[in-house]
């Protein structure tokens, strides 16, 4: 049973995961993209629509990813070029969002979905426990797996990542050594709009396959949680989406076991502890002020 | 000069005797509280809506709001209706019930009917269905089908309505296997696919191997599908999303209700009423079994026959979950017990929220 | 050749007030192209969107009804986010506020007199201010980020309320179903005209014009604008951010507050599991629609309620989806933002220094 009960949690950690990881990227390059969850439902309806229309799952996690990319596109164009406030056009970008995804999802409601095969990793898999545990997925679970790798190596481990970390502590510095700042940051907010996009498709192609308005249900908000909680370390992105995956399916399994707990305050816990592990997080200062990126959310106008 | 007059006359008498032909005799307008894709609670009374307009031509006009939140602006979207020129309004959800009073003062030559609320007015009608007779039949059917013994209901509220569902289901459980056992989880909300899938994956990792429902997405069905588990539809027939693994759905039909009381608008002879009615008057309908040996079958629609000659599910002996009776042996619960119920029946191992 | 912005000198006068304008042409031109692209008839569906909701006097009446709590929550949110404090939490706010200011009336019915609707709001705005302090707090003593606490107090709030609501706080009378009893006539907004509108509009007016003189004319007001774009001039100014903070959560959560509890005790009348269609989030809208200026806020609010208003008309007679008015929303909003731009910069036309010699430049 346990096992079973990791599965649920990784199902459900995932997005959570995908769309922090990019969140955190596009945060150590300065920009704080509140618009998360505006991307990710446009990501899952275009994802959705364009599996339904053309039966392949994996046209549609493309289509998801390219929807992504779009709408941070747009919000790029605001805050990087024409310098807007990036709370107020994060915020922006999710009020479009939800309510395009829900214009564009109208033909589809009610339609059964496809849904993204597991892969099986042979031998892998015949693990006991282990091995359905990790490897026997959907595939976007060894994505995710991946996409934090990959990300992990790129910021710490790479020219390319120290250069966006640098334009994200000082963007006056980095600029005065030649790098293009607006460049950097805009490859970010692209990436951070595809995990959100690619995200977005697993809910509507993996997790519960079909489409619904607002399917995500705040999930981009949680992971923008999640990148604080994780001090913008992406290994920590994993701890902190499990253990917010955990809470949530944990507390049906508590209410299955009969314990006599008031269901909403059950519902409450994974957002309580969400505010005490960032209130712990943060309260060590040390910590927190050598992870975060000094330049978040300042915008950044070159003076000639 | 009289010829002119004359002339406009009938030109005017020709455009009013127009104009009358085309005008329909009456507006019919619906307020929703879901989206009408949501394929559960709002959808079906959209399918209501259309079959009023199939079945009335161009006698009948019809509008409709969607996803109206209860609250604030749910007075608003019906008086819209009213100053509209609706002559007939529908109010889908409990939480609309004082804003349909409000209105319905306000314009006393509307009618409004309000769904399963419990205040009427001279001109706000109450209409409901008795969903707990289908929860009994499937009751049955489960306690059939299980091997585990054990089923898990995702729930959405602890109202009246949905505990009476829980209780019926057990009631016909009980009726086949008297140790049946269930586990509810309550999701507090009636649709987000997301907790209602991981709502019925808990379960099922719980030992429950039939999945039903009080909620409105396809979500649990469909993880049902996945495990290999079986499970109902809700509100509608949703075999589309789990081929295998429905058995058979309770399906919301309002047809019949909304085309009789357009029917009475039309004829003059409306007026309010509470209606209560199930099975028999084919407001509740049982989706086709399907993945089911026939001699299940066999009894579940035995048990439908037995509802629509008058049997109601509800009838003694019942035990509520503290020992005392609720109902001797032979004797029906009152209405207003089920309307207003507040208890599991002794079975249901779980604490009801209070 | 290559467009830059450049910073102008100072605030262009004549932008300022063109920009809002623009921006709404820009929405309408929009909404045109989505009226024709889902095949509605876009005259007809700008006028019902538009111009019809302000031609009844009905219409304009619920306009006010929505824009009050509206206008009321953002103005708090103005002070909060021209002090940098990014208050997100405003719906959790308001949602407390409301079960604060109705325990007056749910668990002593009996006290109906003429000071229970006085007290009713004092709690609301207590409670609501006691709500905005938890982010506060955090964020001055543990520097917690508030934009993820107030945010995650929303769920909790309204989490709270459903408790409430289903459980003790039941109507006893009520057939089990989750609602509370309805208030009684001591407790309930007094209203104004033939509609919905209550004293709720005039209190929000005054609030208004308040916050106004307050931000334009007073040390407080000097205080906020300082500490928002220097907070280092103004720490030697000796303001302190950590006492602005707590001031500003504070003040916002109150107006949220007693903006849920006369919602409450105006249109509803009693507590049920949802009193609010979105009114904390919607408000942060309109906050940056006004330019974070009280004044503005009172036009914003009033634009975006005839936005919600609209939407409704359009949908309930051309059968146009319900998602239109989020989508206006959000694109006027997108254009606010980025015709703002041009108050503070403006274009520059750089031609490439690939042509001869000396780079020629054309100011916009």
């Amino acid at each position: 049973m346990f096992e079973a009960v990791l599965l649920t949690v990784i199902t459900a950690a995932t997005p959570l995961l995908i769309a922090a990881v990019g969140e955190l990227v596009v945060e150590r390059s300065g920009v704080l993209n509140l618009g998360v969850e505006g991307m990710m439902i446009m990501g899952a309806v275009v994802g959705f629509a364009v599996a339904n229309q053309t039966g392949s799952g994996s046209l549609g996690v493309v289509a998801a990813i390219v929807a992504g990319m779009a709408m941070s596109a747009l919000f790029g164009f605001l805050v990087l070029i024409l310098v807007t406030n990036q709370v107020a056009s994060g915020l922006a970008l999710t009020i479009l969002g939800l309510g395009l995804s829900g214009m564009i999802g109208e033909a589809f409601i009610g339609v059964p979905g496809l849904r993204l095969p597991e892969l099986y990793i042979p031998v892998l898999s015949e693990i006991p426990f282990v091995g359905p545990v990790f490897f026997q997925q959907d595939a976007l679970v060894y994505v995710s797996f991946l996409l934090v790798g990959a990300v992990s190596y790129m910021l710490f481990k790479t020219r390319a990542g120290l250069i966006l970390r640098a334009v994200g502590d000082n963007h006056v510095s980095a600029h005065a050594l030649g790098y293009s700042v607006v460049r950097v940051r805009f490859m970010a907010i692209l990436f951070g709009g595809a995990c959100a996009g690619l995200a977005g498709a697993y809910m509507s192609l993996a997790y519960t396959p079909q489409w619904v308005e607002n399917m995500t249900a705040g999930r981009g908000w949680i992971a923008l949680a999640l990148v604080v909680f994780a001090s913008w370390l992406p290994f920590r992105v994993v701890a902190g989406a499990y253990l917010f995956g955990a809470v949530t399916v944990l507390t049906f399994h508590a209410q299955a076991q009969g314990l006599g707990i008031p269901s909403q305050f059950l519902s409450s816990l994974p957002y309580l502890a969400t505010i005490a592990v960032l209130v712990l997080i943060s309260a060590n200062r040390r910590l927190t002020l050598v992870n975060t990126p000094a330049c978040l959310g300042k915008p950044f106008v070159p003076d000639r | 000069m009289k010829s002119i007059l004359r002339g406009a006359i009938a030109a005017l008498a020709l455009t009013a005797a127009g104009s009358v032909a085309q005008a329909a005799d009456l507006k019919a307008c619906f307020v929703y509280v879901g989206p009408v894709g949501d394929f559960g609670w709002s959808y079906q009374h959209d399918q209501g809506r259309l079959a009023v307009e199939e079945h009335f031509g161009d006698r009948v006009e019809t509008a409709y709001l969607e996803s109206v939140p209860e609250g604030p602006d749910a007075e608003r979207a019906i008086e819209r209706f009213a100053r509209d020129g609706c002559g007939l309004i529908f109010t889908t959800s409990f939480g609309y019930m004082n804003p349909t009073i409000k209105v319905a003062k306000k314009f006393p030559d509307v009618k409004f009917e309000h769904a399963t609320g419990y205040k009427t007015a001279d001109n706000v009608a109450t209409y409901n269905s008795k969903f707990h007779e289908g929860r009994y039949i499937i009751g049955q059917i489960a306690a059939k089908q299980s091997k585990t013994g054990v089923a898990g209901y995702i729930a959405s509220f602890p109202i009246p309505e949905v505990v009476s569902g829980i209780n019926a289901f057990m009631l016909g459980a009980q009726s086949i296997n008297p140790d049946f056992k269930l586990k509810v989880v309550w999701v507090n909300t009636w649709f987000d696919p997301g907790k209602e899938a991981d709502a019925a994956k808990a379960l099922i990792d719980q030992g429950a191997d039939i999945i039903t429902q009080h909620t409105d997405s396809t979500a649990p069905l469909q993880v049902a599908q996945e495990r290999g588990v079986h499970g109902f539809g809700q509100a509608s027939d949703m075999i589309n999303f789990a081929k295998d693994a429905q058995y058979t759905a309770i399906i919301d039909d309002w047809a019949p209700y909304y085309i009789e009381r357009v029917q009475e608008v039309l004829d003059g002879k409306w007026h309010s009423h509470s209606a209560w009615d199930g099975i028999a008057e084919g407001h509740v309908v049982m989706a086709p079994y399907t993945n089911l040996p026939d001699d299940v079958v066999e009894m579940a629609k035995a048990t439908e026959a037995k509802i629509k000659g008058g049997w109601e599910p509800f009838t003694g002996p019942i035990t509520k979950q503290d020992g005392t009776e609720a109902a001797a042996d032979g004797v029906r619960l009152e209405d207003g017990a089920i309307l207003g119920m507040n208890w599991y029946v002794k079975g249901i191992d779980d604490k009801l929220p209070q | 050749m290559r467009i830059e912005l450049v910073k102008r000198k100072e605030h262009s006068g004549v932008m300022a007030l063109l920009s809002p304008v623009i921006a709404v042409g820009l929405t309408l031109i929009a909404a045109a192209l989505i009226f024709t692209l889902t095949g509605k008839d876009p005259a007809l569906g700008l006028y019902k969107f538009f111009i019809e909701p302000l031609t009844d006097t009905w219409s304009l009446q619920e306009i006010v009804v929505k824009a009050t709590p509206l206008v009321l929550i953002a103005c708090g949110l103005a002070v909060c986010y021209l002090s940098n404090n990014w208050n997100i939490g405003a719906e959790g706010q308001f949602v407390f506020g409301a079960i604060c200011g109705s325990f007056l009336p749910i668990l002593i019915p009996d006290f109906a007199n003429g000071a229970t609707l006085p007290l009713m709001l004092v709690f609301g705005a207590l409670g609501g201010a006691a709500w905005g302090l938890i982010p506060a707090l955090l964020k001055t003593r543990f520097n917690t980020n508030e934009i993820l606490t107030s945010l995650m107090l929303v769920y909790v709030a309204g989490l709270l309320l459903d408790y409430l609501v289903r459980g003790p706080w039941r109507d006893p009378g009520g057939y089990n179903f989750p609602e509370s009893l309805i208030f009684s006539d001591a407790a309930t907004l007094p209203v104004i005209g033939d509609g919905r509108m209550s004293i709720s509009a005039p209190i929000a007016v005054l609030v208004v014009v308040v916050l106004a003189v307050v931000l334009a004319k007073t040390l407080k007001g000097f205080e906020i604008r300082v500490m928002g774009e220097s907070p280092r001039a103004g720490s030697f100014a000796g303001f302190s951010s950590k006492r602005l903070t707590i001031f500003a959560f504070a003040l916002a959560g109150a107006l949220a507050g007693l903006a849920g509890t006369m919602e409450v005790s105006g249109s509803l009348n009693q507590l049920l599991p949802t009193i609010s269609p979105g009114y904390g989030f919607t408000a942060i809208i309109v906050a940056f629609l006004g330019r974070l200026n009280p004044i503005g806020i009172l036009i914003a609010g009033f634009v975006l309620a005839l936005s919600y208003i609209g939407g409704e008309a359009v949908q309930a007679s051309m059968g146009v989806s319900d998602k239109i008015a989020s989508v206006i929303q959000g694109l006027l909003l997108f254009f606010v933002l980025a015709c703002d731009t041009f108050i503070l910069y403006r274009l520059r036309f750089v031609k490439s220094r690939k042509s001869a010699g000396v780079p020629e430049v054309s100011h916009v």
